[in-house]
């Protein structure tokens, strides 16, 4: 009988959190017509999120690119199919690798850090100085965080499609025997417009998650550091999921 | 002028205020008194709209302050001002950043006239040089001064203090009840401090309310208060221990 509370404890708790997720980022998109006015803070948060995550991503894209083009490579060498691999890490890479790693790695960059930061002002009285002062933190705090993710997470998903490409690209020519120009051939001849769209779509929508989760998590924060350190661990693990989540019926709604 | 009527509040299941009745005229400095966990604190986030009651209401200037909606809750709050324990300066944006923010919201002022405002604000705390530097840099009392002085930019109407002299020593506290002293005679707003440090209470307080397990259990002038006939008033401002806590040391 216990465990059923627990779990339906559990389970409401998660349900209410989503909520509050959702109902936060609706609020915080909904100051999005004043990012003229804070175009400071949303500049900040661009290059925090996007710029300086830049160097990660690429490297993370770069080797997962090297992986698809070396797995699927091999495979397709049994079957003297090697020189459409172009195609296939395109694919993997645009439609899934690209956006998924790199909110991945967004989540674990910038999530953590905005849920870490927005709970030690909350634990610190910071949030409440804002209220009292006739600042909504929502304004000031979430919509620059929120807006900077939707716009950074495509740039980012575009930068790691590139560079995983070329990292296939080598793998294709000097582990598999593949040329530079059958690799691309390939990747023009088989990439739609719609595996773009769909990567860049998925991308927004992560950023989305990221945000709202994170900021979500950081202004619920409470006890201190143990609460700021509970909230980052649940900023990190619930986008992880929403985004694996998301990426699952994002894909089948497109595809 | 602030009214509070019958206030009450539950926290995590505790009964923290148990009706509260005060008034405070415009222009009076009440202090509000009382141990740790008394509801001090708890009362001030009433005043402010950081919380609603249970049953009760809070009326600023003749405004329902639970009553009133996120939006008429920001047009109130405008008319406040107030100065937090830990000061609550935000630590990433520098001294003069963090007092030029409720400015640059919440009216049209250029960016010289916001400067000097600003500079104008530390210099009546006592503060000289510090808008470039940022909290970390400052000591406990430099925050205060700092917090006091962005609680006063703009000229509020009403301004609450939550223990403003917690962590100061003597000295600096007496220092801080001064500056109270001075803002107050020169800006003339209704103010609510809570606190439990009893020199401070004297030093800037028109009356002083003393907050027991959830009730006003005294209220007058400081002389009043000096002479109350409640024990528990007595114990509280001679720093006595209760009964109940004696028996308890002697029991351990």
């Amino acid at each position: 009988m216990r465990v059923l509370e627990n779990t339906g404890d559990y389970v409401l708790n998660a349900l209410q959190g989503v909520g509050e997720a959702a109902l936060l980022l609706l609020r915080g998109l909904s100051w999005s017509y004043q990012a003229l006015k804070y175009r400071a803070l949303v500049s900040e948060q661009m290059l925090f999120s996007g710029v300086e995550s830049l160097p990660v991503v690429m490297v993370v894209a770069f080797f997962v690119g090297m992986v698809v083009s070396l797995q699927t490579g091999q495979e397709m060498a049994r079957f003297q199919l090697q020189d459409n691999i172009g195609g296939i890490v395109a694919a993997s890479m645009f439609r899934e690798m690209g956006p998924v790693f790199s909110a991945l790695i967004v989540a674990g960059r910038v999530g953590s850090s905005m849920a870490a930061q927005l709970g030690t002002m909350k634990v610190s009285e910071e949030i409440d100085a804002l209220e009292a002062m006739s600042i909504n933190p929502v304004r000031y705090l979430v919509m620059p965080r929120v807006l900077a993710l939707l716009v950074m997470m495509p740039v980012l998903t575009l930068f790691a499609n590139g560079v995983g490409l070329i990292g296939g690209a080598l793998v294709g020519r000097y582990q598999i025997g593949v040329s530079y120009y059958t690799f691309f051939d390939t990747v023009v001849r088989n990439i739609q417009i719609r595996d773009i769209t769909s990567g860049l779509i998925k991308a927004a929508t992560f950023g989305l998650i990221i945000g709202s989760v994170s900021c979500h998590q950081g202004l619920k924060a409470a006890e201190g550091a143990r609460g700021v350190g509970r909230a980052t661990t649940r900023s990190l693990v619930y986008s992880f999921l929403f985004i694996l989540m998301f990426d699952y019926f994002i894909t089948a709604f497109i595809y | 002028m602030i009214d509070i009527v019958g206030l009450k509040k539950s926290l995590g299941g505790k009964e923290v205020l148990k009706g509260v009745d005060l008034r405070i005229d415009s222009g009076e400095l009440l202090a509000v008194i009382g141990g740790s966990g008394a509801g001090k604190t708890v009362l001030l986030k009433h005043v402010i709209g950081f919380l609603k009651p249970d049953r009760g209401d809070i009326l600023v200037n003749g405004v329902s302050v639970p009553r009133a909606s996120q939006k008429e809750l920001y047009e109130i709050r405008k008319d406040f001002g107030m100065l937090f324990q830990t000061a609550a300066l935000l630590q990433s944006l520098t001294i003069g950043e963090n007092l030029a923010l409720p400015l640059k919201e919440h009216t049209k002022l250029s960016r010289q006239e916001i400067d000097r405002v600003v500079t104008e604000r530390l210099n009546w705390v006592k503060l000289f040089n510090v808008e470039n530097r940022l909290p970390s840099d400052l000591s406990v009392g430099m925050m205060k001064r700092a917090g006091l002085a962005r609680a006063l930019v703009r000229d509020p109407k009403i301004v609450l203090f939550d223990e403003p002299t917690t962590g100061l020593d003597p000295v600096l506290s007496s220092t801080i009840g001064q500056l109270i002293i001075d803002l107050h005679g020169r800006l003339k707003f209704t103010s609510i401090a809570v606190t439990h440090d009893m020199s401070l209470a004297y030093m800037i307080a028109d009356r002083i309310a003393m907050l027991h397990h959830g009730r006003i259990i005294g209220i007058g002038t400081p002389e009043e208060i000096k002479t109350s006939k409640s024990q528990v008033v007595q114990q509280f401002i001679r720093g006595m221990p209760s009964i109940q806590s004696a028996e308890s040391l002697l029991q351990r």
